[in-house]
């Protein structure tokens, strides 16, 4: 890392931006509120699916349903995505040029894209096996906590869309790097949310 | 000309930076491979028996969710001191409120003899 003090989560930009560092600190910290009190929420969803897994009511259970090598598919195109966001990070930070930015930011929204076709895809699967919310605690339970977590991917890729429009528009400005540190945090947290599905729901189901 | 020198000094320990910043990405992103791919295995191929394929489970969960933090969220223990303090007490909601209701509703289910 670099050797100046650390402001804020995420990738500093350090004091080569100037102003835009020092803005980054306020704005970083609210956003870190947010995203922790999303932590919260997403945890007490993940504990009732917990309390629930084994409320099946006769219908379809975890091993009927699961597939762990969509499961594997979409984890290794989120954590590939994290990277990518994490290069659009060092571009924003070392000046690359709004090129390679958005190119970046460009190949974070088609592997988060992938990512939601393959769990629609998953979806419609396990409905076609009579697994819908309806059947059983345990299945509304997951589709309250998955498609959560898709719900969230899905405005992430809104806000990438948004973010590059502003970029194309407006140029690298405060606004548009105070965004993609936001965003970055987001992306990155949505990841650890997905460790906790993917362990917790589909590898424990499958265990 | 002193101002030269000093912007090739900048500009030298930046790249300094920036290396070191890219290969903590590469780092975390290998790191994660290996912590996601091991549990898939086991699973796949159902090594162990049901407890401790959890336990493991949720042992390599929890490691590969600090590496994701040290790498990607770039959060350790030089950060400042409000913000580590909102992410442990955090954590602590986080536990109180996720292993009382799994404990609480567990408990329920055994007593009732509910399927849980």
């Amino acid at each position: 890392m670099s050797h100046e003090a650390i402001k804020h989560p995420g990738l500093n930009l350090g004091s080569a931006h100037g102003r835009d560092h020092d803005a980054a600190e306020a704005m970083l910290f609210g956003f870190w509120i947010f995203l922790m009190s999303d932590a919260i929420l997403f945890s007490m969803v993940f504990a009732t699916y917990v309390t629930s897994v084994n409320a099946t009511a006769g219908g379809p259970g975890p091993h009927e349903l699961y597939d762990i090598k969509n499961v594997l598919i979409e984890t290794l195109l989120l954590l590939a995505s994290s990277f990518t966001f994490g290069m659009a990070s060092l571009a924003l930070k070392y000046k690359h040029g709004t090129a390679r930015l958005i190119g970046w930011l460009a190949v974070t929204l088609v592997l988060g894209v992938a990512f939601l076709g393959f769990e629609l895809n998953d979806f419609t699967s396990m409905f076609a096996k009579g697994g819908v919310p309806s059947r059983s605690g345990f299945l509304s339970a997951f589709f309250d906590l998955v498609p959560l977590h898709g719900l969230h991917v899905m405005g992430g890729g809104v806000w990438l869309i948004c973010l590059i429009g502003q970029i194309a528009m407006y140029g690298v400005d405060t606004q548009v790097k105070l965004g993609v540190m936001r965003l970055a945090l987001f992306w990155h947290f949505l990841d650890i949310v997905w460790i906790a599905i993917f362990s917790g729901v589909y590898l424990a189901g499958l265990a | 000309m002193i101002e030269q020198t000093r912007d090739d000094g900048n500009a030298a320990t930046r790249k300094l930076d920036e290396r070191k910043e890219f290969h903590s990405y590469v780092w975390g992103i290998a790191l994660a491979l290996v912590l996601t791919l091991v549990p898939f295995a086991l699973v796949h191929w159902a090594a162990m028996s049901d407890l401790s394929l959890l336990t493991v489970i949720g042992a390599f969960a929890l490691v590969q969710i600090v590496a994701h933090f040290r790498f990607f969220l770039h959060i350790d223990f030089r950060q400042k001191r409000e913000d580590l303090q909102l992410i442990l007490f955090s954590t602590m909601l986080l536990v109180i409120m996720v292993a009382g209701t799994i404990w609480i509703m567990a408990s329920l289910a055994m007593r009732m003899a509910l399927p849980a």
